[in-house]
């Protein structure tokens, strides 16, 4: 089986965000491999623990810096990479972004795509579904679990809904959004990452990928400028004994909240 | 009245019983509607024409369309999405507004990449400009920040809003409702739907009480003490990655920046520490109360109201003086 996984880099989720001319900055602060990325690069080696003659290349669309993320997923156990990587490429939206990374796939063979449910930095959860829609291939997103037919030409997927789960079987090739609750991501073994540095990275640029004959359309999507949220107001630490307390908590949400 | 902009609007429903989410879209829609002489149509999708159309009209529809198949009786994306791009070529439409619900974000991404236009998950907030157009606030990493997102090119720009946000009261109106069966294409060999298992428990996204646990709770037997206080309250348990990681709570009710954001009315952080992934998670909560044995927790820094103190003592009383007031 042939599987590609999307990873994306992000700035690391313990990191605090401070806000310059509009943009993110976070100086000192780490990137990290998107942690719903994790999940989608742990499946795949899972699967190919259980059908050795499975080839997982990692494709991740982003600057010189992506190659960190890209080589941990390597040292995971992936077998090679394609990276995307353009001044071209700064700043697509979601749709932009599917469009490029369709048109690279179409040079890669595949069976099984595996993305992220979201990347934490954006939070947009589009980019997966936009691409099956681009490859017309079925997809499922929010997925918590995935058992295969014997023969591999079809998979049991279980996905997470508001309240619930949804099961269904679908044939391959499928696309997946991975959720926490698929699996636990392994570190990457000194073996991993010993063998990960022969490991193959394919660098592709907007010219390679002949993005000028894409239909990218024009920004349909403006983010103006990111701010902070607004500031919580100072709260209350209250005085007393457990009964006071909560006796005096009770009576703020009923009277001043009203929320009770 | 003469109509500029059209406003579509997807009904959310399992099995028939409505999501209280697509009345908040239909009372967002219905706002920006009224700011841009705008005509608000709900789309409603199911095997027959029996949700509750007159609500719909309440919450700000000027039409309700129900499209009937018995195929439809299920949300599976891609009959939605075969029903819903008929309708948005058959009229033009400027604006299409969703749940921000994993069906809701799903369908915006084919729809935006079917018709290649513009979308914003997770709305937070919405404005008309001087021009007219719809604007959006949406918070990316969770929250930590917020986007001012504008739209340009081809319509309809789609926007799906964050559950329990954009809440207002039913009003007085009146609308039209049709009814039209509608022909999908034979799915059943290409996407087979097995089995939808709906537990009876309220979903912490959706509800408006959320009482969480953290370590603090020092084992998962204590959970049953949240979830009493959760009962009185009618609101949902929920829990800091930790407590998931440690196998206490199922992931599903995680809350924060790899688990899942929630804005509630009331949110009760209970031996919950405040690491930065869990306040970005959150934070855009109505009102904080945090309980914490650690006077210098940074969970005090967003809480509203803290109390200092072992949570697994507390709670027990706070539950008895909500039953109190519930009660009488």
């Amino acid at each position: 089986m042939k599987i590609i996984v999307c990873v994306k880099q992000v700035l690391d989720t313990a990191a605090q965000i401070q806000i310059d001319n509009g943009r993110v900055v976070s100086p000192g602060s780490s990137r990290i491999i998107n942690p719903y990325d994790e999940f989608a690069i742990e499946e795949a080696i899972r699967i190919k623990e259980k059908k050795p003659d499975t080839e997982i290349t990692v494709l991740s669309l982003g600057p010189e810096g992506f190659k960190d993320s890209i080589k941990k997923a390597l040292a995971m156990g992936a077998d090679k990479a394609v990276h995307l990587m353009d001044v071209k490429f700064e700043g697509l939206d979601s749709y932009a972004l599917a469009r490029v990374l369709a048109r690279s796939v179409e040079k890669i063979p595949y069976d099984l795509i595996l993305c992220g449910r979201q990347a934490v930095d954006l939070d947009q959860a589009q980019t997966g579904p936009a691409l099956a829609t681009f490859l017309d291939i079925p997809f499922v997103t929010v997925v918590t679990g995935v058992e295969f037919s014997d023969d591999f030409q079809s998979a049991k997927i279980t996905r997470q809904v508001e309240g619930g789960i949804e099961v269904r079987e679908l044939p391959l090739p499928l696309l997946l959004t991975c959720q926490k609750g698929l699996n636990e991501p392994r570190l990457p073994s000194l073996k991993g990452i010993m063998a990960a540095k022969k490991k193959e990275v394919l660098t592709l640029s907007a010219n390679d990928l002949d993005v000028e004959t894409l239909n990218m359309g024009d920004n349909r999507v403006i983010d103006e400028n990111l701010c902070l949220p607004p500031e919580r107001k100072k709260g209350i630490i209250l005085q007393g004994t457990d009964e006071e307390t909560s006796g005096e908590l009770v009576r703020l949400l009923r009277e001043e909240e009203k929320i009770i | 009245m003469s109509v500029d902009r059209v406003l579509a609007v997807v009904i959310e429903h399992d099995q028939g019983k409505t999501k209280l989410v697509s009345l908040e879209v239909l009372s967002a829609a219905r706002k920006l509607a009224d700011q841009i002489s705008g005509k608000v149509i709900a789309f409603c999708f199911n095997h027959a024409a029996n949700l509750e159309a007159e609500l719909f009209i309440q919450y700000g529809a000027d039409e309700v369309r129900f499209l009937t198949h018995p195929d439809l009786q299920h949300y599976i994306h891609e009959n939605y999405v075969f029903a819903l791009l008929r309708e948005l070529e058959k009229s033009s439409f400027d604006y299409l507004l969703l749940p921000a619900t994993n069906n809701g974000k799903e369908l915006s991404a084919v729809i935006s990449a079917k018709l290649g236009v513009g979308v914003a998950t997770d709305c937070i907030s919405l404005s008309v400009s001087e021009a007219g157009d719809v604007e959006a606030v949406r918070p990316v990493s969770s929250g930590k920040a917020h986007s001012n997102i504008r739209f340009s090119g081809k319509k309809p720009h789609i926007l799906s809003l964050r559950p329990n946000v954009f809440r207002s009261p039913p009003l007085s109106r009146q609308g039209e409702i049709v009814t039209a069966e509608i022909q999908l294409p034979e799915l059943s060999q290409r996407v087979r739907e097995l089995v939808k298992q709906v537990g009876s428990e309220l979903d912490i996204t959706e509800a408006r009480i959320v009482v969480s646990g953290g370590l603090g709770m020092q084992g998962p037997e204590n959970f049953k003490l949240l979830e009493e206080l959760a009962g009185v309250l009618g609101g949902a348990v929920g829990a800091s990655r930790p407590v998931v990681d440690n196998g206490w709570r199922d992931y599903s009710n995680q809350v924060g920046q790899t688990g899942r954001t929630v804005s509630p009315d009331l949110y009760f952080a209970c031996g919950i520490s405040g690491a930065v992934q869990h306040l970005a998670g959150m934070s855009s909560s109505r009102c904080i109360v945090a309980i914490n044995s650690d006077p210098n927790a940074a969970i005090f820094s967003v809480a509203d109201y803290g109390i200092v103190g072992d949570a697994i003592k507390v709670v027990p009383v706070l539950t008895q003086e909500f039953k109190k007031i519930i009660t009488s």
